[in-house]
């Protein structure tokens, strides 16, 4: 049933979407039909896996140096306040720069390659990621804390054995909400400089008015962010299954 | 073997404001005595024992274990808190192994020993489920076990049965008290359930609040090993009427 009343629902949103451009003769220039859509796609079909190929890697990428950077940051915010206090402002700062603004100044910096997309994509998807394992590291019951000073843990053991653990679901909330923002942050970037991508993709067809092709590389997307979603979510129940129950 | 000189503990708030947790507390404990403090809220009894754990330093005088200055936890201290305080993503016996673990003094002796003290409170058979899935009461136990998987000869509690239901309070006292009688060790117990620390302690410390410091000290004349029945005895009526004196004064205490 959980699957079923879904795939119904999708089902008659396709139908009525793709009857609605029948009835009404909607040109495909403005709202192309489902059919006219699946068309496109499979006729170019090895031109779009490329494409998502090269989203794809932007995606991955940044969202690796999202955690990469995340992590150990995350570590000093909460070590102590001064560090706290110095490396908050930054973060804020990082955020309040629009990425979209930031993309061809960067494209100045690093070059017309890859460099600048994983760093657009990183800038976008970090800054919540490292809030919830900050707020994760720090939420560990003061209870918790005492029992690993009475075990004589050092601040290293403490960390690793019981702020970490403590953290997963937050880490986990955090990830999902990063991997997201990743695929936002490649197609930003993608729309300002590349020259593939499932963005590039579709801002060269909607200039060229193939827009069935774009309206195909936006469910590409969507369909990449769905999938990536919900592997952080299996990851998360296969490896640490105490995490979903626990969380409260 | 536990001995406070004139303790002070000052705590600072935010505000500037000082509270005078605990002002000049002297007491010593003898080896493998079992003592309880009792007290209302306040009067400074978690905060004594605290010290005892070394997680805190007092402002004036001098905290001593077995002769030598505490000025941070001991090995030969275990502790428990009134709340099991379990690590969710590990299995009970892991939780168990823990402090030995983070000591650096685990051994395949360790292993069995987590085996045993489970045995000994009876949780044989879920070394491998996860604290969610057991109770509080069999959570506490598990707490217990862990305390003493190092063999501690010093034991701090500080209100281990507070969170649990009256039943299993009474099955716990008695648990713990076989469970001394095996393992002797110095224990500090903080609680305020005055039949509670009468029923366990062979002194009963009463402590007053604001600032907290100690009204007296009872000697309480039980027989071990005890038991509930021992609940009607003279003595046992003694005890608590003394210590209910003492924390609520000369006000007579009774239902309108």
């Amino acid at each position: 049933m959980d699957v079923l009343l879904p795939l119904a629902t999708g089902l008659a949103f396709v139908g009525s979407w793709e009857f609605a451009c029948r009835q009404f003769d909607v040109p495909s220039y403005l709202i192309p039909a489902p059919s006219a859509i699946w068309a496109d796609a499979t006729k170019n079909a090895g031109m779009i896996a490329g494409h998502t190929l090269a989203t794809l890697w932007t995606v991955m990428l940044g969202f690796v140096a999202s955690i990469v950077v995340s992590l150990p940051l995350a570590v000093a915010i909460v070590s102590t306040p001064i560090m706290a206090n110095t490396i908050y402002p930054l973060l804020v700062l990082t955020q309040s720069i629009p990425k979209v603004a930031l993309a061809p100044v960067l494209v100045v910096l690093l070059g017309t390659n890859e460099m600048p997309r994983v760093v657009i994509t990183f800038l976008v998807a970090f800054f919540p990621l490292v809030l919830a394992i900050a707020t994760g590291l720090n939420a560990v019951p003061a209870e918790l804390i005492e029992l690993g000073r009475v075990c004589r843990a050092s601040r290293w053991k403490e960390l690793v054995r019981i702020r970490l653990p403590y953290a997963i679901p937050f880490i986990f909330s955090g990830l999902k909400a990063a991997i997201t923002l990743s695929v936002v942050g490649a197609v930003v970037a993608e729309f300002v400089n590349a020259d593939r991508g499932l963005g590039y993709l579709i801002v060269t067809s909607t200039a060229f008015f193939q827009v069935p092709t774009a309206w195909g590389a936006l469910i590409v997307l969507s369909l990449i962010g769905i999938v990536l979603f919900q592997m952080v979510v299996v990851v998360e129940r296969v490896f640490f299954p105490w995490a979903l129950s626990s969380s409260s | 073997m536990i001995a406070f000189d004139g303790v002070w503990k000052v705590f600072e708030a935010r505000s500037g404001d000082l509270t005078t947790a605990v002002a000049d507390v002297s007491l010593e404990i003898e080896r493998n005595q079992f003592v309880c403090l009792v007290g209302p809220s306040g009067c400074g009894k978690s905060t004594l024992l605290r010290l005892a754990a070394g997680l805190l330093l007092p402002e004036q005088g001098i905290v001593k274990i077995s002769g030598e200055r505490v000025r941070e936890p001991r090995p030969d201290t275990g502790i428990v808190f009134q709340s099991p305080t379990l690590l969710p993503w590990a299995t009970v016996i892991e939780n168990v192994l823990f402090p030995a673990k983070m000591m650096g003094i685990a051994t395949a002796r360790t292993r069995e020993r987590a085996h045993e003290l489970l045995k000994l409170v009876g949780l044989d058979g879920f070394e491998w489920r996860y604290p969610r899935e057991l109770s509080g009461g069999m959570q506490q136990r598990a707490g217990i076990c862990r305390s003493l998987i190092h063999n501690p000869s010093v034991l701090l509690m500080d209100e281990p049965f507070g969170a649990l239901d009256a039943l299993t309070r009474e099955e716990l006292t008695l648990e713990l008290l076989r469970i001394w009688s095996t393992e002797p060790k110095t224990i500090l117990f903080v609680t305020h359930s005055i039949p509670e620390a009468v029923m366990l302690a062979d002194r009963v410390v009463v402590m007053s609040a604001r600032p907290g410091r100690i009204s007296e000290v009872l000697q309480v004349d039980l027989p071990r090993p005890r038991s509930f029945d021992m609940e009607s005895s003279d003595e046992f009526q003694r005890c608590t009427q003394r210590v209910r004196q003492l924390i609520f004064g000369d006000r007579r205490l009774q239902a309108a």
